[in-house]
């Protein structure tokens, strides 16, 4: 089934939810190798996000659902992942304009337009312990699950697998952006809270379905 | 007028302590205007906050831009690109040091010099000797 305006919704407000419970673990994450807000500040943005699209009600434009979400997480968020999530919403909003229901090739097209958002906003590619360890292989994972004929559902599954195991794989990694990039050879042997709110947002996205 | 300043800060006190050690090497003949912490003064940035501020520092001559650690330069860039076209060719981003860099482009800016020169000497403060030898 094409995901809706009620779809999308759904899925967000599945993320607001898992963000806020986990929280604590994300700003733990963050208290290892940055500045200890990750989780306070994704809560804070997606608390937001949703408080907004109550109030005003979310259109049937799946692509301006997707704007205003990232011109919410810019201007709520106040760490660095505002203007780097801010910007992925943003640009996966451009790229699925007047749309009111999202094919599966519709989603790798958003998800492929947030992840250049990311690495152009960030001026950051993979190999840097950042989002983008967990965004770029997930990216990859959907678009050959639906070359080789899956569905959407399989898809998104494969997409926060790889996900996750892009997130655990940035435990080894320098961290040569952010923050932690201050740690230098500290920031080694740590997951990189980015990448788990990442892999956080796109396994919401699977079990969505 | 002159060029004005931008201080962009995860601290709202830190910012606003540049602008007011800048401010004291112009007495008031540049705009220097902070923009540190979110809306509700806690650390971290806000894009609402640097788009005011942008709009407050260009008195028609335009505006450098300074920040501190990384993810600041993200807001200033975004807060940028909501400029109008005419308004965003009249900003520069500055990869100075903070305070070095301040006040050497708030001395710059008070002379009159436009903003190319005062974008540069303050590039130019990264090479600032503090004098404590070795």
């Amino acid at each position: 089934m094409a995901v809706d305006s009620a779809a999308m919704l759904a899925w967000l407000e599945k993320v607001a939810g898992r963000l806020h419970e986990q929280r604590a673990y994300l700003t733990d994450l963050d208290a290892a190798i940055g500045d200890a807000d990750h989780g306070v500040n994704m809560d804070r943005g997606f608390t937001a996000v949703m408080a907004k699209l109550q109030a005003e009600g979310a259109p049937a434009d799946v692509g301006a659902i997707l704007k205003t979400v990232g011109a919410t997480l810019v201007s709520t968020v106040g760490g660095a992942s505002g203007p780097l999530y801010g910007t992925a919403f943003l640009r996966a909003g451009m790229a699925l304009a007047n749309k009111t229901a999202l094919e599966p090739g519709d989603i790798e097209d958003g998800l492929q337009a947030a992840l250049e958002g990311i690495k152009a906003r960030g001026k950051a590619q993979a190999g840097e312990k950042t989002m983008i360890d967990a965004l770029e292989p997930a990216v990859a994972a959907l678009a050959a699950a639906l070359a080789a004929g899956k569905d959407k559902r399989a898809a998104l599954s494969a997409a926060a697998d790889a996900a996750e195991e892009g997130m655990r794989a940035t435990i080894p990694l320098l961290a040569t952006k952010g923050r932690a990039s201050y740690l230098g050879e500290r920031s080694i042997g740590h997951q990189d809270p980015g990448a788990t709110s990442a892999a956080l947002i796109l396994r919401a996205a699977a079990d969505q379905g | 007028m002159a060029v004005g300043l931008v201080i962009v800060s995860h601290s709202q006190r830190l910012a606003e302590g540049v602008a007011e050690l800048a401010g004291q090497m112009t007495q008031g003949g540049v705009n220097i205007i902070a923009a540190g912490g979110t809306d509700s003064g806690e650390l971290g940035t806000s894009l609402e906050k640097v788009r005011r501020a942008l709009e407050a520092a260009d008195s028609g001559d335009g505006a450098l831009v300074l920040m501190d650690l990384g993810s600041a330069t993200m807001v200033a860039q975004m807060a940028l690109e909501a400029l109008p076209e005419a308004r965003r060719a009249r900003v520069l981003l500055s990869d100075a040091p903070l305070v070095e860099g301040a006040v050497v482009a708030a001395v710059e800016a008070s002379i009159g010099s436009d903003l190319a020169q005062v974008a540069a000497t303050a590039k130019d403060a990264v090479t600032m000797d503090k004098g404590v030898g070795g």
